[in-house]
């Protein structure tokens, strides 16, 4: 059986499976990381949206045997300690806005938020609402409008 | 359980009639504009301070006038006293940490509840928010018709009972502190949990738990706060769990780890309820990577059926369903197409009455296509059966049902099935019915292992349970300055019903044939009506199939989205005809003040009548149900610009810029969780009404994922989305969850009926034209994951 190791939420991990099992399952059914939820399977809902290097992906979508030994993943559960903190700027201005009803969306909804507000500052510019009509992320509780400004004002801080 | 004592117990009231049960509550001298009421519950035997309400039903209303039933009797009012009989079955329990718990006999599915309940007991006990733990309830067949989620119906129903026993609990933390302390209880208070007597000496809930406690259960009579001393009720409080949420440790059905309960899914039929009669490639499917178990599972009126498959990952199981081989027979609507439906439809429609001699009318005939009942959650459930034995972990919104129909399904003693609620994902009536249970249950039967079945979203869509199609004739006659009559013909594809009150004989009394057609009746009846002084009103439904022929439900706010849609569209075209404005018509015809209080902040907060540019418009729509009332001002634009942007396989069209949504909820218990609620709605109106639908093409539906289905993504969210909660108009919570819907729905496709000058006939508007996208096979059932993950990052 094929070994795979990569550094998970800041702590290195093996796992032994088929390289083309999806890296979603690996964290899900494999590690026990329930964080990223399965909506589709299909890279369409990103409810499973986390981060590989500092880059929002759907592990939904990527078999294990691509990710390398070197390769930071870190998931909903791994997010605030990625910059030090009890909690993500965005996990705050979540809460703040009470963007959730159900939440089951609501890890891969703030994982891709992230990504969005980092690529936005790297670019030296604010979201814009443009922007925020790129993202994908299915909520089918309708969190929308919470989302946007959620984002928006996470964004002032992070 | 609690042992009831009738005598020797504190009694309540002075009242004769309340000694002998016979009412629900007296009233009693205050100087509040609430009368306060003394209310019946039970302080019960166990360790610590347990309390619980009862309450009794007051007589139904004798007559219901035929011409609007909802009038004097609705929905809300059935489930309510359905409820009732059971209700000093629901206990808080004050723990020894000094926390308070209250296992909730509902299903929490992001609507609210937990956070609304917590709100209630913290309230009416003093105690901090923060310290009440709500847990939800397994199923409790002794609750019989109280542990059905649905109908906008929990905090109505749950509203008083909760503070009853909240306020007992209190009471005896007061009788403990003064019995450690000294002096009467009457000479105490708790603030923020903190129990003070005379002289300031203090106790805390942790230490008055236990002291509190009594050895044998008795009635005890109580009052509630009056509505002037809330300090939570009516503020707006952020969810309980949110934490949970951000983190992503909320445990959803999927999130549990089960001994043994491995990863299953089911090989689905290529139409709609088909069954598996042989597999081809058994032992070659058995011997794929991580596979254990391959079973043929047989399509029955409670299990959807298929090939199951358990693995050790959900991926694999994929990989095997992608390679099975399976001989299929026909499903339940084989051939059946949006128009062959279309056209049963039609001939199945009611015919109108006459119409009054001398009026003019106006008539016009609405399609609504099926559409899916999805949550983001797909249908989930662990089950494991043993010999003699049977565990179930999932979200349901009728536990009771599920657990009374997996013993009969299973030959076991009801309590000897364990039937445990998780939090749902989402719901919006899709889990009245307990299919991954059912079929979780079997599967494990069938392969003696515990599983962790899920559905694939591509099964959600194309075996699961839809909004049935449904068309909608509407009639308004009118003559002079006066409509003189509004007749409604709805006719639509069967709602299936048959998980009854959420428990085993009304749900059996919904199986037997035609048993359904009882409820979606009373449904109906109970739920539509037209808020306008429109004279006589006619609205009746009639259904085609039997439940069973395609997979419906409720689903959120059943059947008055597309009532609704039909009533304001054709509201508009008389207000044109005879003259009027759409505002001021529906001004001069609504029927009571709150519905003309919440149109005229609508149209004042929206500005309706501003000047806006050709290709856009304004569209407003009111809606009267669950003891509420709604109005719903939109502005679309409709501009090629707008229109024709291109989203990469998303569809785009028409965009709603701005919802002003005005809710007045009879007393809102949290006015926070209410406008999340009133947005989503919107969210949902939106979508019903111009992108979401499923497309039916010879037995089965052609969509299969959330970039063919198109619920409402951001790039179609309105820019501004208000929500104005109206201040307390009654003394009790109406519904919530649903409302947001039919208001929103109506005012949208109004919006686009002004803006492009058209008046669109069916929804959603985008469903006649050209499929957007490329269909998946129907063999295998489901696509295989991409593997181009990486090169989508950003």
């Amino acid at each position: 059986m094929p070994r795979h190791t990569f550094i998970l939420n800041g702590r290195r991990v093996h796992v032994e499976c088929p390289g083309d099992v999806r890296l979603l399952w690996v964290l899900r059914d494999l590690l026990g990381i329930h964080g990223p939820k399965y909506g589709c399977g299909l890279d369409v809902c990103k409810a499973c949206t986390s981060h590989i290097n500092g880059k929002a992906f759907n592990p939904c979508s990527v078999p294990v045997s691509q990710i390398r030994p070197s390769d930071e993943i870190t998931t909903i559960e791994g997010l605030a300690g990625s910059v030090g903190k009890a909690l993500h700027p965005m996990q705050e201005a979540w809460i703040e806005h009470d963007v959730a009803q159900c939440g089951y969306c609501q890890p891969g909804q703030i994982m891709a938020a992230v990504a969005l507000v980092k690529e936005a500052k790297a670019a030296g510019r604010d979201v814009s609402d443009a922007e925020l009509d790129t993202l994908r992320n299915i909520c089918r509780c309708g969190t929308y409008a919470r989302i946007r400004e959620a984002v928006k004002s996470a964004a002032a801080q992070m | 359980m609690s042992k009831r004592t009738t005598s020797g117990g504190m009694r309540a009231g002075e009242d004769p009639a309340q000694l002998a049960g016979a009412g629900e509550a007296v009233g009693a001298a205050g100087g509040d504009h609430v009368t306060r009421r003394r209310f019946i519950g039970y302080l019960i035997a166990a360790p610590t301070v347990v309390a619980g309400s009862q309450l009794l039903a007051e007589p139904a209303m004798a007559a219901i006038p035929t011409h609007q039933p909802v009038d004097n009797y609705d929905l809300t009012d059935m489930l309510t006293e359905a409820a009732m009989p059971t209700s000093q079955l629901i206990t808080v329990v004050v723990n020894r940490d000094g926390t308070v718990s209250f296992d909730l006999p509902r299903s929490e599915n992001g609507q609210g509840i937990t956070t609304a309940v917590a709100m209630l007991i913290a309230d009416e006990m003093d105690v901090p928010l923060d310290t009440v733990r709500i847990t939800l309830a397994d199923a409790r067949p002794e609750l019989v018709w109280n542990q059905l989620t649905g109908g906008s119906n929990s905090m109505h129903s749950l509203f008083t009972p909760v503070r009853v026993a909240a306020a007992i609990a209190r009471g005896q933390l007061l009788s403990a502190a003064s019995a450690l302390l000294g002096g009467p209880p009457s000479q105490y208070t708790i603030h923020d949990g903190v129990i003070t007597g005379a002289g300031g000496r203090t106790a805390s809930v942790a230490e008055l738990a236990a002291r509190g406690a009594v050895s044998s259960s008795r009635r005890v009579a109580v009052a509630l706060k009056s509505s002037s001393q809330f300090r939570l009720i009516g503020t707006p409080q952020r969810r309980i769990d949110a934490h949970e949420i951000v983190t992503g440790q909320k445990v959803f059905a999927m999130d549990l780890e089960i001994r043994g309960a491995l990863p299953t899914m089911v090989c689905r039929p290529p139409t709609i309820n088909g069954s598996a009669r042989a597999i081809r490639n058994l032992q070659t499917v058995r011997r794929m990577p991580g596979v254990t178990d391959v079973a043929i599972i047989p399509h029955t009126r409670f299990v959807a059926g298929g090939v199951a498959v358990r693995a050790r990952t959900f991926g694999q199981c994929i990989d095997a369903i992608r390679a099975l081989d399976v001989t299929w027979g026909p499903g339940t609507a084989e051939g059946k197409s949006d128009a062959s439906v279309l056209a049963e439809l039609h001939a199945a429609e009611l015919p109108l009455t006459p119409a009054p001699v001398g009026a003019k009318t106006l008539q016009q005939r609405f399609t609504f296509y099926f559409r899916p009942g999805d949550p983001l959650e797909t249908n989930c459930a662990i089950a494991d059966v043993g010999a003699g034995r049977a565990e179930v972990w999932s979200a349901l919104q009728s536990p009771i049902w599920a657990q009374e129909q997996l013993a009969q399904m299973l030959a076991l003693p009801v309590g000897s099935v364990k039937v445990h609620v998780t939090q749902g994902g989402g719901a919006f009536g899709r889990h009245l019915f307990s299919d991954a249970a059912f079929e979780a249950a079997a599967i494990s039967k069938a392969m003696r292992k515990p599983v962790k079945l899920m559905w694939h979203r591509t099964d959600n869509f194309r075996q699961g349970r839809v909004h049935p199609m449904a068309t909608s004739l509407v009639r308004i006659a009118y003559s002079g300055a006066n409509v003189v009559g509004f007749d409604q013909r709805h006719t639509s594809v069967a709602t299936d019903f048959t998980h009854g009150l959420g428990e085993l004989i009304s749900a059996m009394l919904g199986s037997q044939p035609h048993g359904d057609l009882g409820y979606s009746q009373t449904y109906f009846n109970l739920t539509v009506n037209v808020p306008y002084n429109f004279g006589p009103v006619t609205q009746l439904l009639n259904e085609i199939y039997e439940p069973g022929v395609f997979n419906t439900s409720s689903v959120r706010n059943v059947y008055n989205p597309d009532v609704t849609t039909a009533t304001e569209l054709i509201v508009d075209r008389v207000a044109k005809a005879m003259g009027h404005d759409p505002y001021k018509f529906r001004r001069a015809f609504v029927r009571d003040a709150r519905m003309l209080a919440v149109l005229d902040k609508a149209a004042k907060v929206g500005r309706w009548g501003r000047p806006m540019p050709a290709g856009t418009a304004q569209g407003l729509a009111i809606h009267n149900e669950y003891k509420g009332r709604s109005a719903c001002l939109v502005e679309i634009d409709c501009r090629p610009a707008v229109v024709n942007r291109v989203v990469r396989d998303g569809y785009t069209g028409p965009r709603v810029t701005k919802v002003v949504l005005v809710v007045d909820a009879g007393l809102p218990i949290n006015p926070l969780g209410l406008e999340a609620q009133m947005m989503g709605g919107a969210m949902d109106g939106i979508a019903q009404a111009l992108t979401y639908s499923l497309h039916l093409r010879d037995g089965h539906y052609l969509e299969g994922s959330w970039d063919n289905a198109y619920y409402t993504r951001e790039w179609n969210v309105p820019a501004k989305v208000e929500v104005i909660v109206m201040p307390p108009t009654t003394s009790q919570p109406g519904g919530a969850g649903e409302m947001g819907v039919p208001a929103s729905m109506a005012a949208v496709a109004c919006a686009y009926a002004r803006a492009t000058g058209t008046l669109p006939t069916s929804f959603p508007i985008n469903h006649d034209r050209p499929l957007g996208f490329t269909p998946y096979p129907t063999v295998p059932p489901v696509p295989q994951s991409p593997t181009n993950g990486l090169k989508e990052a950003f």
